[in-house]
């Protein structure tokens, strides 16, 4: 990366200005995000991002729809991390009706958490690869990420949007198979986790194109507001599942990951070495599912008192928060999202002017974003 | 003299189509190969006509001119770049007495036409009149402009080595034992630095930078569409025959069967393999790995590609042919 | 801190602030003081809320709110900080984003969508939608092609 002063001095100059527009239909934008980009040469001086092309107002539907109902639209955000996001909801209904939910839907709700986060970073994985210009990552992070999808389909119905969680708990019990297909997953997974080293991590040009790029130190993640990987990566602790523990996570054993670089390179290692945490997670929780209810009993209408519920999850991309504020009604009065991608969004001009074109397109695959996330 | 121009160009512009063909089908299947699945499988047996489906299909498809683009340059690229790419081969011995025209300055023949090519994708690039366009272009003037130099010095080693700058000669040179074989190390090294070059000179991964889908979505020819985007993509694959068939022409004996010395018994029975099949299987080999390459490294940055070879390959080349200057003089070679 | 020592530091600042404990300490203040409480509470070492999580816009029907949720990694406490705005044609309050750098597009997308401003805003521009369209997540916005009134 240039020194500062280089970049002043470009930014400064009169010479007419280079703009293109990455997006919104663009391979590396992964949906329909839309950046200006001022270049001078192959340098970025300027990036301004653009968005609102898949914006679906899903916090003015869950105004019209019920406590039950709204959950459902928010597997739309984040749909890599789509439990992840129903579990925040149901979290925060639970918080409201003052509902303990069983132990064995906390159980469930962890094992499906941590699966559905191995799948988010697998595929995150293969287009990363495909972003950086290797191909091949991309099936290897698919071969995997098919096998979590075909035991949601079994337990959930859905691969995708699962729509799972419901207040109380989750909607239906595991399928007799899921433990024997998870035994099964986790053999061949980590069998596959070192080739995930052996394609990318090893080599030389993946190295050159991730170390000092993008870097952002600890003190600017915290003022931007980054979470999860991206703020780990600059070696700030922000994992939900230890700072505020949530359904049973208080009990599970495993490590925050943190990598000091602040680089892409940190940003990466992070989230493989999350995947081997996972891991740890599934293995102590899958032979010890406690029997009992999948669901606590509830009411066929929900209405939860007139008040403000706040619960916060760690997904995949960071930390995402549910801010409920009720009339007392059926319907919640006013629902807002604060979503991991979004913040992690504005601090992308900060990593990326100074770099090369080269280097947007990396630090946009480390971010991880997931637009409709985004634009909700 | 016409009579036998017209069937030579004949010929030619029939490889060109036919190895554009094989090569599509073999990057498919390599691709597959390298990404655990299966590849086309539809067409035809085994997916064999896939590739000629799809020249179909570019051929079928509207071809269209952006309203703000140069459309004289625009149209006039891809006849310059796939020209230039069916002139490179015209003095590469394709089997014992197979050649088109020996001509006594070959090497140098095919390295001056090979970089003409630069100045067909800087027109595309210019006329598209899009910035992607324009940026991929002007990487890819970039990077052909300094990888020809390592390229071309490294092919001076064997023709230093040789004595002579016609291919035929070349090829002759290495009837007791291939270059890479006799060479020493130089011969090593220069063979190393000229697939790196080749590659990078053919704008293919990891060297794809005039492409970079990721960040340009299609580099010089985004706007293309159509025939003439073929034309760019057989031209591709036909330049990156001429690179492997120079590269096994140089380095592995291009048509001589794997003779060892003066070894006479084991050289008659190297002999009975006719001398296009070894051709065409070393060729074939070194396109396997410029595949193989392709389809594992991710991209380089811009100014990595240029650093690697202003910095690295460039040095190593020149010392290199220090070297082997001191090794002829000396009569170190076998 | 505990809530009550956070209640008596903010009161310190802010002497009218209304306090209301549910799952957080909230605090509403007028936002007139708004901005130096905020500035106080990310640099006073006692307080140093350093993350700002989440910036809400509520529409009251009668007024509008902006609501700040903000967490310290030092103290691992977490604060509610609420300015209602009785003005709905002009809502104005300070912008936090020379605060916390993530305001800067947290306010950007609260003034999109409720039409408050923020004073000082760098770059305050509509996020999602264009111009000329009118503010959807107000209760009285009104849609009768895509909002099917029951």
């Amino acid at each position: 990366m240039r020194p500062n002063e280089e970049i002043e001095e470009l930014l400064e100059s009169k010479e007419e200005d280079f703009v293109i527009n990455i997006g919104p239909q663009h391979p590396s934008t992964h949906g329909v995000l839309h950046l200006k980009v001022k270049l001078q040469g192959e340098t970025v001086l300027d990036v301004q991002p653009h968005l609102g092309y898949i914006h679906r107002s899903i916090e003015k539907m869950c105004e019209a729809s019920t406590y039950r109902n709204f959950i459902y639209l928010t597997s739309r955000m984040d749909y890599l991390s789509a439990h992840m996001n129903n579990q925040a909801c149901s979290m925060a209904v639970e918080q409201g009706m003052a509902l303990a939910i069983p132990e064995r839907a906390k159980v469930i709700r962890i094992l499906m958490s941590e699966l559905t986060r191995i799948a988010s970073h697998t595929l995150w994985w293969g287009a990363l690869g495909l972003d950086l210009g290797a191909t091949t990552p991309f099936f290897i992070g698919f071969r995997d990420r098919e096998e979590i999808m075909d035991i949601f389909e079994e337990s959930c119905g859905a691969r995708l949007t699962m729509n799972y969680n419901v207040p109380g708990g989750v909607m239906y019990d595991i399928h007799p198979n899921f433990q024997k297909r998870v035994h099964t997953f986790l053999v061949n997974f980590k069998k596959n986790l070192p080739e995930y080293d052996q394609l990318l991590t090893g080599n030389v040009i993946f190295q050159s194109r991730m170390k000092g790029v993008g870097v952002i130190s600890a003190e600017d993640a915290i003022s931007y507001g980054c979470t999860g990987p991206v703020a780990r990566g600059s070696g700030v602790s922000c994992d939900m599942r230890k700072w505020f523990p949530y359904d049973g996570y208080e009990g599970a054993k495993f490590d925050e990951i943190l990598e000091t670089g602040g680089d892409c390179f940190s940003r990466y290692m992070v989230r493989v070495r999350e995947m081997y945490e996972s891991v740890k997670i599934i293995e102590q929780y899958i032979d010890n599912i406690p029997e009992g209810d999948f669901q606590a009993k509830t009411k066929n209408v929900v209405k939860l008192p007139k008040g403000e519920f706040y619960s916060r999850v760690e997904t995949a991309r960071g930390e995402l928060g549910v801010y409920i504020i009720s009339d007392g009604s059926m319907k919640p009065y006013r629902v807002k999202f604060r979503s991991p991608n979004f913040s992690n969004l504005s601090a992308l001009k900060h990593m990326a002017v100074g770099g090369k074109i080269g280097d947007l397109v990396a630090i946009m695959a480390t971010l991880d974003l997931v637009i409709p996330d985004i634009d909700r | 003299m016409l009579l036998e121009f017209v069937i030579v160009g004949t010929c030619v512009l029939g490889m060109c189509v036919f190895l554009a063909i094989v090569f599509v089908y073999m990057e498919r299947k390599v691709a597959a190969f390298m990404q655990i699945r299966i590849g086309p499988n539809r067409v035809g047996p085994k997916g064999v006509l896939q590739a000629v489906a799809d020249v179909l299909k570019l051929l079928l498809k509207e071809g269209i001119t952006p309203q703000a683009s140069d459309k004289f340059l625009f149209n006039f690229a891809p006849f310059i770049v796939m020209v230039v790419a069916m002139l490179a081969l015209a003095p590469i011995p394709f089997a014992l007495g197979l050649q088109m025209y020996d001509i006594n300055i070959g090497v140098f023949y095919i390295s001056a036409v090979s970089s003409i090519s630069v100045i067909g994708i800087l027109m595309a690039g210019w006329a598209s009149n899009s910035k992607y366009s324009l940026l991929g272009a002007m990487r890819s003037g970039a990077q052909i402009v300094s990888y020809e130099l390592s390229a071309g010095l490294s092919v001076i080693v064997i023709v230093a080595l040789a004595g002579s700058m016609s291919l035929g000669d070349i090829v002759e040179s290495q009837r007791t034992g291939w270059w890479i074989f006799k060479g020493h190390i130089p011969a090593i090294i220069a063979f190393v630095i000229f697939i790196i070059a080749g590659t990078a000179e053919l704008n293919r991964a990891p060297f794809d930078m005039a492409e970079a889908e990721s960040e340009l979505t299609a580099g010089f020819h985004t706007e293309y569409t159509g025939m003439r985007f073929a034309m760019f993509f057989m031209a591709e694959y036909v330049n990156m025959f001429t690179v492997c068939a120079v590269g096994a022409t140089l380095f592995l004996g291009g048509w001589m069967p794997f003779h060892v010395g003066h070894f006479e018994s084991f050289n008659h029975i190297m002999d009975f393999i006719p001398s296009v099949v070894w051709f065409f299987g070393k060729t074939f080999f070194l396109i396997f790995v410029i595949m193989w390459f392709r389809w594992t490294f991710p991209r380089l940055r811009i100014d990595q590609l240029l650093t690697l070879e202003w910095k690295y390959l460039m040095p190593v080349s020149l010392a290199n042919m220090i070297l082997v200057a001191l090794i002829v003089i000396m009569k170190w070679h076998f | 801190m505990t809530n009550e020592e956070l209640k008596t530091f903010i009161t310190a600042q802010v002497p009218e602030a209304i306090f209301e404990e549910t799952q957080y300490l909230n605090i509403t203040v007028p936002a007139e003081k708004f901005y130096s409480l905020a500035k106080h509470l990310r640099t006073d070492s006692s307080a140093e809320f350093d993350y700002l999580i989440c910036v809400t816009g509520v529409d009251w029907k009668d007024s509008l709110m902006v609501v700040y949720h903000l967490q310290s990694r030092k103290h691992k406490h977490v604060i509610v900080l609420k300015v209602k705005l009785t003005d709905r044609v002009n809502p104005k309050v300070d912008t936090v984003s020379d605060i916390w750098r993530t305001a800067e597009f947290h306010e950007r997308e609260v003034f999109d969508l409720f039409g408050i401003k923020f004073n000082n805003h760098p770059d305050l521009r509509r996020l999602f939608m264009d111009d000329t369209w009118g503010f959807p997540l107000r209760k009285d916005y009104v849609d009768d092609v895509t909002i099917v009134q029951l």
